[in-house]
């Protein structure tokens, strides 16, 4: 068994197992009208999700994601209140925003050479607090195509919907496989995760992927912050707080190593869905608090922390075993 | 004729650091269908010269020309994209990354914007199989062996290497079998017109592949000669500055000390890894490990470290049993264990030189008993000086040295235990030849007093010159054990090379 896919066989074993017991107790949790509630429920965490598995894979962080998604909710909602902007254009004006917010912040981490966590943490407090200065009450949206957007699904043999949420959630984590494993980019970024040093003496463009990397994430945080509003229908400033880290608990339960360099898009779509099952789970049990959600997902965190360390260790055992044992494979 | 055309031409090249001047003016000329060794002591400027030269450093001053027009590589890749290949010294590849992606990184073939990984793995196994490596392309690199990532590195760079080929310390952990394929691969390219520029402290390997040379000391350009013109005694005075007394010995030393091993290791082995031996040690004694490259060598003394701890027999201490279960065990009985690979085992880049040799010092007296701070200057000072380590001073942190400097630090490491039991793995790669004599003179001192030594090393004139005792390992057994006047270097390769002619 290859120990680079080791983690993501572990996080499908897990969700499968997990479905199962949910099956057991729930046989009504099979249907499709849970997995659909379960891709739209978990739409915009999916795709932002996405953005921080490439950070994470490179070796960096971006904590200012959560923040961002409540700055677009502010904006979009502002905006079509007080003009009359049509919401593509605003959407368009938003990802174009955040993905040079994303780029600046890529910038300052490669030109000053100042660690993503604290720029990020700055990035953070910086659109929550530009949230507020645009409105610190929720504001409804009431717009026409939000109505037709919401109104966008297709019925699944069972009744369930796939919504335009959930769908655009499963494109992105279609399109994030096809970046991350398949083009020159997606090979670089791994590269900055295996060390900025060497990648730099191989010729990896150092400055460019980095930027990249954050105005992917960035762009990635708009889209969700879209996708919410279209969940919610209003924007507030004081929502998804914390979503930073639900997003950095799923692509971590999906296989990826906090350390960089070693991880799969693949995983954190099932990390997310692992984190939509428990939270469905405690709503058919009906007399559990949703703390649990949290208090589950913290022992998981834990466990795939261990697993990974157990793995690192295993494979560097491995390491020693073959090490100047080329005699046998050549 | 090529041969006269300059392909590569660097005047006046200039780079300081704080603390040194690393090259003063160098100027160094490449012709195409040449193979040029750039020289020098550990310190001396080689490897900045060739960051320099490939973007990796930016230079302070100087005119770089490629094909008579000026250069001004910004970085690694536009070197690479101007059609110059390169390995440098500290770096291997990333390893998280498969093989082919190593091999192919940065010109990934694809098709409509997408790589193709069939495409990848087909190309990278053919590009390996010239170097005679037949190997699972798609798995990581860290699952293969060092001697291995090296020829993936040597691969990768003559790949990228349309005009300019450079290599440095390119052959340090290779075998002998490994280093001729890479040679033959040399001289293809040179044959194509390429120019190689070849960084080495093997002066038997200058001497057999290069056409001409370029010397450096002290970040100074001290002269460039044709290989023809020059002797072997020259070139180190030239690269030293100064001569080298040399003692050649015919065989292994006869003054072994008589009397009661000190520690016994008895049927003592590891399953996979090396096969069960018997090995006595004597207080005052060096026992030399003769082998190729993954014989077993390194495997002998992981398993005498308790680094790989021994899952048969039994060691004793002057009779008394004595516990071997980790590298723990092995200190506290008073053993030091110098490693192969400084990189990943050991060196750590942000601490100080100082820190860096008072480190396994300080572990073993434990944390809460820290060796005074003016013990620790003058340890370092100490070994500064005997080991010739090239420092503006003990604080400067260890991963500015150069290659070789950083490995003389970790030689510091472990004689500043003063152990009883040395195991010593390659002690002298990538070290010059003045500091290599220095550190089999330092070898001979520390034996004289009493320090039980084993050193491993694949220079077997290295091994003539200090050894009591030679114990040949292949394929993972103890095969031979020659003492005092049988040990020459002819016994040694029959004894090693004993099944493996038909191999070669
Ligand atoms: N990044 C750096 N910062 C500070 N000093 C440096 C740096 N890189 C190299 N030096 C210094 O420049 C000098 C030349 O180092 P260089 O690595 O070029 O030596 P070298 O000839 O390659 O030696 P070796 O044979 O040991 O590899 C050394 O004194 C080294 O300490
Ligand atoms: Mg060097």
């Amino acid at each position: 068994m290859n120990a680079r896919t080791l983690p993501l066989l572990a996080t499908m074993v897990i969700f499968l197992a997990a479905y199962a017991v949910c099956y057991v107790q729930f046989p009504a949790m099979l249907s499709t009208r849970v997995i659909g509630n379960l891709l739209t429920d978990n739409a915009f965490l999916g795709i932002v999700a996405v953005g921080m598995t490439f950070v994470i894979l490179s070796g960096g962080i971006d904590l200012s994601v959560g923040s961002v998604i409540a700055f677009s909710g502010v904006f979009i909602a502002v905006l079509l209140r007080d003009t009359g902007l049509h919401p593509l254009v605003v959407f368009a004006m938003l990802l174009v925003l955040t993905t040079l917010f994303g780029a600046a912040m890529g910038a300052i981490i490669h030109h000053l050479e100042m660690p993503p966590f604290i720029v990020t943490l700055a990035g953070m407090f910086l659109a929550r607090g530009m949230a507020y200065v645009l409105s610190i009450d929720s504001v409804p949206i009431t717009h026409a195509f939000y109505d037709q957007l919401q109104g966008l699904y297709y019925v699944m043999p069972g009744k369930g919907r796939l919504t335009l949420i959930g769908a655009i959630m499963l494109a992105v984590f279609v399109a994030g496989m096809l970046v991350a494993h398949r083009t020159r980019f997606g090979t670089n970024v791994y590269a900055l995760g295996g060390g900025v040093q060497t990648a730099r003496l191989m010729g990896v463009p150092v400055q460019r992927t980095t930027i990249r990397i954050y105005a992917l994430s960035g762009f990635l945080a708009g889209l969700s912050g879209i996708v919410f509003s279209i969940y919610t229908s209003a924007g507030y400033s004081l929502a998804t707080v914390g979503v930073e880290l639900d997003a950095i608990a799923a692509v971590v339960i999906g296989g990826t190593l906090l350390t960089g360099g070693s991880g799969f898009v693949a995983g954190t779509l099932i990390g997310v869905l692992i984190m939509g099952l428990i939270q469905t789970y405690i709503i058919f049990d009906g007399t559990l608090s949703s703390w649990w959600t949290k208090i589950v997902i913290g022992i998981l965190l834990f466990a795939f922390i261990v697993l990974q360390k157990g793995l690192v260790w295993l494979t560097s055992q491995r390491g020693l075993a073959m090490r100047g044992g080329p005699g046998g494979t050549r | 004729m090529p041969e006269n055309r300059p392909l590569l031409h660097a005047t006046a090249v200039t780079k300081t650091f704080p603390g040194t001047v690393a090259l003063d003016g160098v100027d160094f000329t490449l012709h195409s269908g040449e193979v040029h060794a750039l020289l020098g002591e550990n310190g001396a400027g080689k490897s900045t010269l060739i960051k320099c030269l490939t973007g990796a450093y930016r230079r302070d001053g100087g005119e770089i020309l490629l094909d008579g027009r000026p250069i001004d590589p910004r970085d690694t890749l536009e070197a690479q994209t101007l059609g110059i290949g390169t390995v440098y010294q500290e770096v291997n590849l990333l390893p998280n990354l498969s093989v082919a992606e190593n091999l192919c990184l940065g010109h990934q073939p694809t098709r409509f914007g997408m790589i193709s990984s069939r495409a990848m793995s087909r190309s990278a196994r053919q590009t390996l199989a010239q170097y005679g490596l037949e190997i699972d392309v798609t798995r990581n690199l860290d699952t293969y062996s060092v001697a291995v990532q090296q020829v993936v590195a040597i691969a990768r760079a003559v790949s990228l290497s349309g005009k300019v080929l450079i290599l440095d310390e390119p052959t340090a952990s290779l075998d002998a079998l490994e280093v001729r394929m890479l040679f033959d691969v040399v001289r293809a390219l040179k044959e194509r017109g390429l120019g190689i520029v070849f960084i080495s402290h093997f002066l038997d390997q200058v001497f057999e592949i290069s056409d001409r040379i370029t010397v450096l000391r002290n970040g100074k350009l001290v002269g460039t000669q044709a290989i023809a013109e020059i002797d072997r005694t020259r070139l180190v005075n030239l690269m030293l500055g100064r001569e080298l007394e040399q003692e050649t010995r015919e065989s292994g030393r006869t003054d072994r000390p008589e009397g009661e091993a000190m520690i016994r290791f008895r049927d003592f082995g590891r399953g996979g890894r090396i096969a069960p031996f018997d090995l006595d040690i004597h207080a005052g004694e060096v026992v030399g490990v003769a082998g190729l490259l993954g014989s077993g060598r390194t495997e002998t003394a992981e398993t005498l470290f308790g680094v790989t701890p021994h899952d048969s027999g039994a060691a004793s201490d002057a009779g008394k049993p004595l516990h071997l279960g980790s590298p723990r065990d092995a200190i506290a009985g008073g053993f030091g264990f110098c490693p192969e690979d400084r990189k990943s085992d050991g060196i750590i880049g942000d601490l100080s030189v100082r820190e860096n040799i008072v480190l396994a010092l300080q572990a073993r007296r434990g944390w809460t008993k820290p060796v005074p701070a003016r013990e620790q200057a003058a340890m370092a000072d100490e070994f500064i000086r005997r080991l010739d380590i090239r420092t503006p001073d003990a604080e400067k942190p260890v991963g500015l040295l150069s290659g070789g400097n950083q490995q003389k630090v970790m030689l510091a490491r472990w004689l500043a235990t003063n152990p009883r039991f040395l195991i010593l793995d390659e002690p002298t790669r990538g070290i010059d030849v003045g500091a290599h004599a220095e550190i089999i003179r330092l070898i001979e001192e520390l034996c004289a007093r009493g320090m039980a030594l084993l050193v491993i090393s694949s220079e077997l004139d290295e091994l003539v010159a200090y050894s009591h005792r030679v114990i040949v390992v292949r394929d993972r057994h103890h095969v031979a054990e020659l003492v005092g006047a049988e040990i020459t270097t002819n016994n040694m390769v029959a004894a090693i090379a004993a099944d493996r002619e038909a191999a070669l």
